[in-house]
């Protein structure tokens, strides 16, 4: 049942995709690790994490192209999954610390002992443990997720109200995480990592080695979505995206679809955004800023919604010219993002995998009715248009 | 080069103590001369005065009607004045600080300064006393009359007692006398009483029932008498139940303040997500136009017509409106129209666009907060009963319901607003009766956003006017509109207070933060209960 799943969904597209993705996630950390320095295909120290730290992006807007393209879903809060996955892995990391804190307390984290921490919360105990850990990344985002979920999609909170509310979820995270009192480093969060897994976080080594993490979970998760998008359940999705009321007429109960994806989604943004972490070197609670979550929909809108390969294409894009901007131009980045916003809402509403996709479509159909018409004469059939104004979601990819 | 400086600072010293040996004389022989003598020479006079001359020399301080004679006249009685040896001045000290007498300004630290206390006798101390009540209590000023009442009230002391009843007796002011009684009950709590007599002046005291009167009775509860404790906890009840009331009222008004400021940011936005179903993401940052006109037209009265200035902000009001509903219309005509009927690519297009006006501004205006004046009719505060309210505050209640009134106005008796409203209900229906929908569409955005850039006006008061102002109301203003109720102005009024004002009730239990989490909640929540908001439309308007 699940290999035929995933037999499926691994079609000759997909496969092409996960091996670049498996490929990448070799050559980079090898091209790190063995080339001496100043060789012109040596990918820089300073790069490792960098890239990594897009992949994990990229793995983020895959989960919300899951819901949002497939699903109709609009989360303006996914931010709030990816920093939760990220505040578990940093509690991790803290707990590894050990003595070595400024404050030299084997069993509380520096900002603890400053804010006059008797003991550990509740909440931390178990942490010091890597398996704890990661139940913990798709534990605390996917149940999140689930009773957001649940509730708001029960309740047949859609569109725009459902976007307001999960805004409103992050913005609230936001505030709590910004509190002292939360006992996750209020302001400043979770840094000064040193080891993971007993390995120290800084050593090209350790950084090569969460780089392929990152881009194999990448590829896992990719595979996931193909695999839910190609099955039956996908196309219920589709379905619930495109004419929702009629699916639940047809005896689907939409609901369910709906929590199911919205969860996935979560846990998946959980594990990006515990890799994430270690990567940058720091969480702390501006990652739940709405801003952040509406971003992280460009990024999807730009790579193409509907498409799996599009988010990924649109992260590490936008990402790239982000991290190019803010060196070259910094006071320029805002409008260049601002305007990509416009752009790609008025003029490539299916992004760049969409457009590039039906383009090609499109120029295919011309050639082979040209071919025909040359042949009988038959005036070709006009391309179906099936954009309506109800029909608010471009047409997905294949 | 410190050579030539102490050759220079020589003479500079000598000449100083020349002057310190002359002043003493020339004041002595002005004594001599006995003309009306300032109230500064008088004070100073007190230092080498006998106890007799005192006694003359407070009269003779009394009668030139200085302002500070009584502050100075009760340092003396307390054993607060000092005469300065060195500079033949007199002066008050306390906590190790020497200030002037007269100007009340601070001289500095008492260190090594060669200080004697002048020294009064009890019946000189009581001839003080009548003097400072003749002087306060006596006043023919009413405000001089209560404000000495309430002085007496917070430093009771037995010894007023006399002079506070023949002071109660002279009072033709109600009010003031109140005051007085106030603080001869207090006064007499300070010695010892008679049941009856103890009991009446609790009851004074607990009638006043604000936290002085509280703080009186709760320094009692540590050495009252057994029979007369339930007299006093009994006081202490009422006054505390009267706090409670009135802490309530306060917490109404903050919510009703903060409420006020959410309708207003808010109001717009019901105009353009409700009437279109527009998700204008930009709406903060129409806001913090809104502001930024305010600045630029205070600066250019400040350098071109400073008279103006307590018009300002009346003159920023219609300049903010057309300003902001002038890119309100642009934004709609550019973008907006082409997006109808998806609505969350119209949410993505927003936010890009409140992104490329936050920078606009910043790099025009700079990213530091402007500093944007308050008018004097805008400063200051006044108290209600137990209120106090400030003058911003109560101004911008106003305005919100003003400007909701305006609107509420706009929308039902004029023909713009009919159009509107005939859009609202059903598009394809006033279209096809020859409302020009594209335009009314278009005016529409202009209308809300020109409210935002009002709200922008009256934020600016309040707020700090930079680049992000607009950020911290966008998603308290969406909370409102989707609370409310979308396409229904009730709703969005009904809205912004309940959560204005559950916020300020929740605040002194979990804090600001906190209160404002628990809100965010609550709307989470209470969407899943109804979808639609407090106030929904009806009928075929909903399922689009």
């Amino acid at each position: 049942m699940i290999t035929t799943a995933l037999f499926r969904a691994l079609d000759k597209k997909a496969i092409w995709v996960v091996s670049a993705i498996l490929l990448v996630a070799i050559l980079v950390p090898l091209s790190n690790l063995v080339l001496p320095v100043g060789h012109p295909l040596r990918v820089p120290n300073y790069l490792v994490p960098l890239l990594g730290k897009y992949l994990t992006y990229a793995t983020l807007a895959l989960a919300l192209d899951l819901v949002w393209g497939y699903c109709g879903i609009l989360s303006l809060g996914h931010g709030a999954f990816f920093a939760l996955g990220g505040y578990a892995m940093g509690m991790y990391l803290m707990r590894q610390i050990g003595d070595r804190g400024v404050y030299a307390n084997p069993e509380l984290p520096d900002f603890m002992v400053f804010l006059n921490y008797d003991a550990l919360p509740w909440y931390w105990l178990g942490f010091d443990q890597f398996w704890f850990a990661l139940i913990m990344i798709a534990l605390v985002p996917g149940l999140l997720a689930f009773v957001f979920g649940w509730f708001a999609f029960r309740s047949r909170v859609t569109g725009v109200y459902l976007s307001i509310i999960s805004q409103a979820m992050t913005y609230a995270l936001l505030l709590a995480f910004f509190r002292n009192d939360m006992g996750f480093g209020g302001n400043n969060g979770l840094t000064d990592f040193k080891d993971i897994l007993g390995v120290s976080v800084q050593a090209d080594t350790t950084r090569a080695g969460l780089f392929a993490a990152s881009a194999v979970l990448l590829a896992i998760c990719f595979i996931l979505c193909a695999s839910i998008v190609n099955s039956k359940l996908g196309k219920v999705m589709v379905g619930v995206r495109d004419a929702e009321s009629r699916m639940r007429f047809l005896g689907y109960r939409v609901e369910n679809v709906k929590t199911f994806a919205f969860t996935v989604s979560g846990i998946m943004a959980g594990f990006a955004g515990a890799l994430y972490v270690p990567q940058v070197g720091i969480i702390n609670p501006g990652e739940f800023s709405p801003a952040n979550s509406i971003e992280v929909v460009i990024w999807t809108a730009v790579g193409g919604r509907g498409t799996l390969v599009g988010p990924i294409i649109g992260a590490i894009t936008v990402n790239a010219g982000k991290s190019w901007f803010t060196g070259v131009l910094p006071e320029y980045w805002l409008f260049a993002l601002g305007g990509l916003f416009v752009f790609v809402t008025m003029f490539l509403p299916k992004g760049i995998v969409g457009t590039a996709a039906s383009g090609w479509r499109a120029l295919r159909a011309r050639s082979i009715s040209s071919s025909a018409s040359e042949g009988s004469g038959v005036k070709p059939d006009k391309p179906q248009n099936p954009a309506s104004p109800a029909n608010m979601q471009p047409e997905a990819g294949e | 080069m410190s050579f030539p400086q102490t050759l220079f600072r020589l003479p500079a010293l000598a000449a100083l103590l020349v002057l310190a040996a002359v002043l003493p004389l020339s004041a002595q022989a002005q004594d001599a001369a006995a003309a009306p003598r300032t109230a500064a020479e008088i004070v100073n006079a007190i230092g080498e005065a006998s106890l007799r001359e005192i006694a003359e020399l407070v009269v003779e301080l009394a009668a030139t009607g200085e302002p500070a004679a009584a502050s100075v006249l009760s340092a003396l009685e307390g054993g607060d004045l000092y005469a300065d040896e060195a500079s033949q001045t007199v002066v008050i000290v306390r906590d190790d600080v020497m200030f002037d007498p007269v100007s009340g300004a601070e001289i500095g630290p008492e260190g090594d300064a060669d200080l004697s206390r002048i020294r009064v006798n009890n019946s000189l101390r009581r001839d003080i006393r009548t003097v400072i009540g003749e002087l306060t209590l006596m006043n023919p000023d009413p405000r001089t009359r209560s404000t000495a009442a309430a002085s007496m009230f917070r430093d009771a002391d037995p010894d007023n007692v006399e002079l506070l009843n023949e002071a109660i007796d002279a009072e033709p002011d109600a009010g003031v006398k109140l005051l007085m009684e106030q603080a001869r009950a207090a006064s007499l709590l300070q010695s010892e009483l008679e049941p009856d007599e103890y009991a009446a002046a609790i009851a004074v005291i607990a009638d006043r029932g604000d936290r002085e009167a509280l703080a009186i009775l709760n320094a009692q509860l540590a050495n009252v008498a057994d029979e007369q404790r339930p007299a006093l906890e009994q006081g202490i009840a009422d006054i505390e139940q009267n706090l409670a009331l009135w802490n309530i009222g306060q917490n109404v008004w903050y919510g009703m303040s903060l409420g006020s400021v959410l309708l207003l940011a808010a109001i717009g936005l019901a105009i353009t997500f409700g009437v279109m179903g527009v998700i204008n993401m930009a709406h903060g940052e129409m806001v913090m136009l809104g502001a930024y006109a305010t600045f630029v037209v205070q600066d250019i009265i400040r350098t071109s017509f400073p008279g103006l200035f307590d018009y300002s902000l009346l003159i920023a009001v219609p300049v903010a409106f057309l300003a902001t509903g002038l890119v309100g219309i642009a934004i709609e005509r550019g973008i907006i129209r082409w997006l109808y009927g998806r609505p969350l690519e119209t949410l993505l297009a927003t936010w890009g666009l409140s992104l490329i006006i936050q920078q606009a501004v910043r790099t025009i205006f700079g990213p530091t907060n402007k500093d944007v004046g308050n008018p004097s009719w805008m400063t200051g505060a006044f108290d209600l009963g137990g209120l106090s309210i400030t003058y911003s505050r109560m101004w911008i209640v106003v305005f919100a319901i003003v400007v909701f009134a305006l609107l509420l106005l706009v929308l039902s008796k004029t023909s713009i607003g009919l159009q509107m409203r005939a859009v609202t209900q059903n598009r394809r229906m006033a279209a096809a009766i020859g409302i020009r929908t594209p335009w009314v569409d278009a005016l529409t955005f202009g209308l809300g956003s020109g409210i935002a850039g009002i709200a922008g006006v009256a934020l600016s008061q309040i707020d700090n006017v930079s680049p992000n102002l607009g950020q911290g109301y966008i998603i308290d203003s969406f909370m409102v509109v989707v609370f409310g109720g979308v396409g229904n102005l009730w709703g969005t009024l009904v809205g912004a207070m309940t959560l204005g004002i559950a916020n300020k009730f929740l605040e002194p239990f979990a804090g600001a933060v906190l209160a404002k989490i628990v809100i965010l909640i609550c709307i989470i929540l209470f969407i899943q209960r109804r979808p639609r908001g407090l106030f929904a439309l009806k009928g075929r308007a909903v399922e689009q």
